[in-house]
């Protein structure tokens, strides 16, 4: 007994208590320093009365000047839109690509999925520079187009791999089942496999909202003026002029921009774990 | 209500046939079988029906209607499958109930069906569950009612019954005949791998193997008068002894011999066998043609074995038996005492035996 309780504070509890101080320390921090008054942020750390880690004086200030002077409300507004859109797109094209590849017969179908999954590996960071091109000869340069456009060369290879992982754990005697009923295929695909695919498109749609919602080298290089910015651009790019870092504005800022994708993914939870693990039982 | 013709019916995967020139002629209500080991087409052959697998070349015909290019929506047929296929979703009213929505009946019509069918099988208190709620046989009942709600013109069974526990899998069995007879009298397609659910519930069997009908004919046909080796093997459990023989001429009579013994070709088979004299053969038996010999067995139909294996099942007794480097398997009656390792004397019943030619496979009767 003595021996098992030893054995699990070393490989359970140390563990476990460190990775979730390692992991949570960050937005502590940013809360923090987000609520600190300014005379708190930018005082020597040798002061007498430093103490770094907690302020006895809160305050909203940073927030009040975030919102009131600075174009952060059309930020967030923008990344939101821009988000939802390119999540649009891509769940779209991501269900019917992912249905085609897990369930239809068709000449170089595995090659075509496997190029898919390629298209995914291009890093981004290569992928901008003939898409800056792109988006010149389109007209598409600072518009909210330009990113809901380009977000879905990484989302839908992404879309589609999941979904169709998730397609194929679906046994396809149910849609089989359906068509002998009297759906056609589209319809047994709407009235059966969307249904029950319900945590894989979830987990799909969260991924690919967070990737676009947080996504930074195409929204710096393909937006200019500040009031078509999204968050994490606009954040840095206007909050810290020449070497003066807004310290307090920056971290409410960048706050305020995770609260949407933490309060998506804290309703989602349940859904987006069987999204990833877990199959149908029929 | 309608026959389903089979005609040269093809199905190949890539380069290889997975069915070759199937011909059936099911008729109107009957209770039709296939059955054969996995692999052997006759999912595929099912599958065609339904409209789920595109044909090579053939033609499915349901009632008057060639249907090989009609999707399965517009076949009139009801299916069910192996792992049920209930939709998760959705309670087991609205399983049953999707195919009728899907073709617009009324509400009312829907509910007075859906109820009649939850009756008929019992299951009219599990209504508002879900699938997971229930359990095998439950699930089973389900999917079976789901496709008789349709009132289809035939039914499609792919093995419906593998999935569940022996004892449950005889029950539902039962049940099922009882259904095809009592109530629904409709043809029915129903693919096995069983070849006890293939004679018990077929009008008529199907064996196949390797995409090729062996062969067609009642339950009992098939057991007594098999077409060729496998199908004599396939049906019949324990499977039928083959045993290696050849065929002599000795004072005008034909004699087969095998185990060291030579045995009379009956007369009636005399001139089918006549040219096989002096070559080698496969002569079949069934377990349960041998016996314990007796007193009153004739001498030159008995020979001893050494017993390897005994397999006492209640109401008979099998002997899993050595002679010379045969093994045969003899279904003896309860009363027969023998233990391992010791002989025991066995005994032909000399008109049931069967013989088949070496190349061909094929019965010679």
């Amino acid at each position: 007994m003595i021996e098992q309780r030893w054995k699990r504070w070393v490989f359970f509890y140390i563990p476990l208590t460190l990775f979730i101080i390692g992991t949570l320390f960050p937005f502590y921090w940013m809360f923090v320093t987000a609520i600190r008054p300014d005379h708190e942020l930018y005082r020597s750390w040798r002061a007498a009365n430093n103490a770094p880690f907690w302020t006895l004086q809160p305050t909203l200030a940073h927030f009040q000047d975030l919102l009131a002077r600075t174009t952060f409300p059309r930020w967030l507004w923008n990344t939101f839109f821009i988000a939802v859109a390119s999540t649009g797109i891509s769940l779209f094209c991501g269900l019917l690509a992912g249905y085609a590849l897990a369930r239809l017969r068709f000449p170089m179908a595995g090659a075509l999925g496997t190029s898919i999954f390629v298209t995914y590996l291009v890093p981004p960071t290569l992928l901008f520079i003939p898409l800056a091109d792109i988006i010149r000869e389109f007209h598409l340069g600072n518009t909210p187009w330009a990113l809901i456009l380009t977000y879905p060369t990484f989302l839908i290879p992404f879309c589609t791999w999941l979904l169709m992982g998730y397609f194929k754990t679906i046994p396809k005697e149910l849609e089989e089942c359906a068509r002998i009923d009297g759906a056609t295929r589209l319809g047994a695909m709407v009235r059966i496999i969307f249904p029950i695919a319900i945590p894989g498109i979830l987990s799909a749609g969260i991924f690919a909202f967070t990737l676009s919602w947080n996504e930074f080298i195409y929204a710096l290089i393909f937006l200019s003026s500040p009031e078509r910015k999204t968050v994490p651009v606009g954040v840095v790019s206007e909050l810290i002029r020449g070497d003066i870092y807004f310290w307090g504005q920056l971290m409410a800022g960048a706050l305020l921009g995770s609260i949407p994708v933490a309060l998506v993914y804290s309703f989602f939870v349940e859904y987006y774990v069987t999204g990833l693990t877990g199959s149908v039982k029929g | 209500m309608a026959q389903v013709v089979l005609k040269d019916l093809n199905k190949k995967f890539d380069e290889v046939y997975a069915v070759k020139d199937v011909n059936l002629h099911i008729r109107d209500k009957e209770f039709m079988v296939l059955v054969g080991p996995s692999g052997c087409g006759k999912s595929t052959t099912l599958r065609m029906v339904a409209g789920l697998e595109e044909i090579t070349s053939g033609e499915v015909h349901i009632g008057e209607r060639l249907v090989n290019d009609l999707p399965p929506k517009d076949r009139d047929i009801a299916m069910v499958f192996q792992n049920y296929a209930l939709y998760p979703h959705m309670t087991v009213y609205d399983n049953m109930a999707f195919g009728l929505k899907m073709r617009k009946f009324p509400k009312s019509e829907i509910e007075t069906r859906v109820k009649d069918a939850a009756t008929l099988l019992g299951i009219q208190d599990l209504l508002k569950r879900k699938p997971r709620q229930l359990s095998g046989g439950q699930r089973q009942r389900v999917a079976v009612g789901r496709a008789i709600v349709r009132h289809p013109q035939v039914f499609l069974f792919d093995e419906p019954l593998s999935n569940l526990d022996a004892k449950l899998r005889v029950q539902m069995r039962v049940e099922l005949k009882r259904l095809h007879h009592d109530r629904l009298e409709t043809t029915v397609i129903y693919v096995t791998h069983d070849q006890v659910e293939a004679m018990t519930l077929g009008d008529r069997v199907v064996v196949m193997k390797d995409g090729l009908v062996q062969q067609v004919g009642e339950p009992l046909e098939l057991y007594s008068k098999p077409r060729n080796k496998f199908v004599a093997g396939f049906i019949g459990s324990p499977a039928m002894n083959f045993i290696d023989t050849t065929i002599v001429e000795a004072g005008g009579a034909l004699y087969a011999e095998a185990l060291g013994l030579r045995v009379r070709v009956p007369p009636d088979r005399v001139s089918r066998l006549g040219p096989y004299k002096g070559r080698a053969m496969t002569l079949g038996i069934r377990p349960e043609d041998l016996r314990e010999a007796g007193g009153g067995d004739p001498q030159d139909l008995v020979f001893e074995a050494l017993v390897e294996v005994v397999e006492p099942l209640g109401s008979e007794i099998l002997l899993d038996t050595r002679v010379g480097n045969q093994t045969l398997v003899a279904r003896v009656d309860p009363t027969v005492r023998t233990r391992h390792h010791q002989k025991i004397r066995l005994a032909f019943v000399p008109d049931r035996i069967h013989f088949f030619d070496n190349t061909t496979d094929e019965a010679i009767a």
